[in-house]
């Protein structure tokens, strides 16, 4: 489903040089399957996903999600594939504080092109236990429910890929598990590929699949 | 969710910065608002006094000044023209093409308010502002042989108190005729300069200076004939050529005569005004393009610079909208990113920029329309008092119109560098960045 082959990204630093950040012979991940990418600080677990979401675009190298390769499309391509296809949970939520619960989850409806479908729209929001703060702007809400409603957002153009940015960092450790579960349970349920990026050994540790990023020597090793 | 709402909501988000910029657009636009109604104002105030009849034929001398002073009641007459020269329109060479002909005499005030002496064909027959009849709110028109009655304009009545059986003693020179006039008629309100002034029997004008002489006796002058020292000048009132004791018809002196020429074919009336203009005793022109000639040449300019003052503070405006959402696209980066990183593409954010710009300066715009409106609403009763000229405050120009794709305009100009700064937006950084 998801499959990555001699991908190379580095910055341009300050004074010129340039700062390897990816280097990635072959990294692949199965229709459906849920793994845990983990690595320390700085090692590119980020950098890695905004290339998979085509955020980034790699200095060489493929990356093809469903036979698509994202590299060979133009950048408006790409929005609209990322939009269709890919969720992403960020660490911070990034929820738009302007918008409710409800206009948060249908404006990623909205950027994909389609008519936004209120009802899933409403679904995914009672799924995730917040069918009483549809209304609710981000800022009225808890740390927990925000990031459940950015899960929410996440699934709602049914995406085959769920890109997760160390979804339960921000989240009081009471409310870890349950966003962890939520993330599980919803890809789960709608069939949706996981890769979730953590350094939390106790989050990893419940997936089946681990690969470590390591820093400066951007392999993916499938353990 | 479409993109006015996201707009929309981004401008709520910074709702004390939008609501000052949609302020200072509205003063703007207000103020255009305003130069469109006084242009206005002064433009119909301006060609409702020269409707009703197509030619005006007085003495020699300034076109301007003439319609000047025989359409609006401002500056002096440029002079007086022989009653003969009158009675050729009644039943003489021009008599065939004269459909209605009416003389005014002036030269008398009351109360600083011009009194014209005139014919009752004055309101019998002449009409205003697209050929309606002139009505009395009070009394009836006066009477050929009744030569001291008189009718007053609706501001005219307001502003001396005079109301019907009421007198009042015409002035020249700063002496006031031991004669007075009989209010028989108030005019009702018309929007033209008629509206600020008293009209008399023409027969009673004449008299005024006759009666003053037999007091006075054979060979002394009379207050009014100060006049003649102007008279040189072509200032002279009208009955002050009214030398001949007996009254006789032909040695009296009408200031202006107002024509209405029989339906011709194209060009006939102009032939017959340079038929009156090629005589030595008189000039005739059109007043509706002489004013013309005035709006476009003084008030116009003036117009104009009004409008350039008033266009100057809406983009003004329109820069601090810019400057507004400029100075937000800090805060914002990370936003746009997330929409991005959610599959907005470069031209979407742009766009929801630009539509937030037009938001801005549509909902100032139109506050200010509400605004301008407001004021004429408030304002309107002093408008029409001082210049005749009834004005709603639901009454829009068509040239406001104007407005609704200006501000369009302004706004996509102003809002491009912004929304290029959106486009530009590099969603990888601003998304590693904490909001």
């Amino acid at each position: 489903m998801l499959y990555l082959k001699n991908v190379k990204k580095s910055f341009t630093q300050p004074d010129g040089s340039e700062l390897p950040i990816l280097d990635i012979d072959e990294f692949q991940v199965a229709a459906a399957e849920q793994m845990v990418l983990v690595g320390e600080s700085g090692c590119g677990k980020t950098t890695l996903l905004h290339v998979i979401s085509g955020i980034s675009r790699p200095d060489s190298g493929r990356v093809k999600i469903d036979d698509w390769d994202i590299t060979l499309l133009s950048e408006a391509e790409c929005d609209r594939f990322r939009a269709k296809n890919i969720g992403y949970v960020f660490q911070t939520f990034n929820l738009l504080p302007g918008f409710s619960a409800l206009e948060n989850v249908l404006l990623a409806m909205r950027f994909s092109g389609e008519n936004p479908d209120k009802g899933r729209a409403k679904h995914l929001l009672d799924r995730v236990g917040l069918s009483h703060r549809m209304t609710h702007k981000p800022t009225m809400m808890s740390v927990g429910e925000q990031q459940r409603v950015a899960v929410a957002r996440a699934l709602a153009n049914k995406p085959k890929l769920l890109l997760a940015d160390e979804p339960t960092a921000n989240v009081d450790s009471g409310h870890q598990q349950q966003i962890l579960d939520l993330v599980r349970e919803t890809c789960g349920e709608e069939d949706v590929t996981l890769v979730l990026v953590t350094h939390s050994s106790e989050v990893a540790g419940q997936f089946g699949r681990i690969d470590h990023l390591e820093k400066f020597n951007q392999v993916a090793v499938n353990q | 969710m479409s993109l006015w709402k996201i707009a929309w909501r981004s401008i709520q988000q910074r709702s004390l910065a939008s609501a000052l910029t949609a302020l200072s657009m509205a003063l703007g636009v207000s103020l255009v608002v305003a130069v469109f109604v006084v242009h206005g104002v002064v433009d119909l105030s301006f060609r409702r006094g020269g409707e009703g009849y197509d030619l005006i034929v007085g003495a020699k001398g300034g076109r301007q000044q003439l319609v000047l002073n025989t359409v609006f009641y401002m500056d002096k007459p440029t002079g007086t023209i022989p009653y003969s020269y009158y009675e050729e329109f009644v039943d003489g060479q021009f008599a065939p093409w004269t459909e209605t002909v009416v003389p005014v005499c002036m030269g008398h005030d009351y109360e600083g308010i011009q009194v014209v002496g005139t014919t009752p064909d004055m309101f019998d027959l002449l009409t205003y502002r697209d050929g309606q009849k002139y009505k009395f709110a009070r009394g009836r028109n006066f009477r050929v042989e009744e030569p001291f009655e008189a009718v007053i304009g609706a501001t005219a009545a307001k502003e001396t108190g005079l109301d019907i059986e009421k007198t009042f003693q015409a002035v020249h020179g700063g002496e006031p005729h031991e004669q007075e006039f009989t209010v028989v008629g108030v005019l009702e309100h018309t929007g033209t300069p008629n509206d600020r002034a008293l009209f008399v029997n023409m027969d009673g004008f004449y008299k005024l200076h006759d009666h003053q002489r037999g007091e006075e006796g054979p060979g002394e002058e009379g207050p009014g004939e100060e006049g003649h020292e102007e008279q040189t000048d072509q200032h002279a009132s009208a009955h002050e050529d009214s030398l001949d004791h007996d009254n006789r018809p032909s040695s009296k002196r009408v200031t202006a005569i107002l024509l209405c020429v029989k339906a011709l074919p194209l060009g006939q009336s102009r032939i017959i005004a340079q038929q009156i203009n090629s005589g030595k005793d008189a000039q005739a022109v059109f007043p509706a393009k002489v004013i013309a000639g005035l709006l476009s040449g003084m008030v116009g300019n003036v117009q104009l610079i009004l409008l350039i003052f008033a266009v100057t503070v809406v983009v003004v405006a329109g820069i601090g909208i810019m400057v507004s959402i400029y100075n937000s696209m800090n805060d914002r980066r990370h936003e746009i990113a997330v929409m991005r990183a959610l599959g907005a593409s470069r031209s979407t954010v742009m766009v929801v920029i630009l539509l937030e710009s037009i938001l801005l300066s549509l909902g100032g715009g139109l506050l200010g329309l509400l605004l301008g409106h407001g004021a004429i609403g408030i304002l309107a009763p002093l408008i029409v008092e001082q210049t005749g000229v009834a004005m709603g405050m639901f009454q829009f120009r068509p040239n406001e119109l104007i407005l609704i794709p200006g501000l369009v305009a302004l706004a996509t100009l102003v809002g491009y560098l912004p929304a290029m700064a959106a486009y530009r937006t590099d969603v990888a950084k601003s998304l590693t960045t904490t909001p």
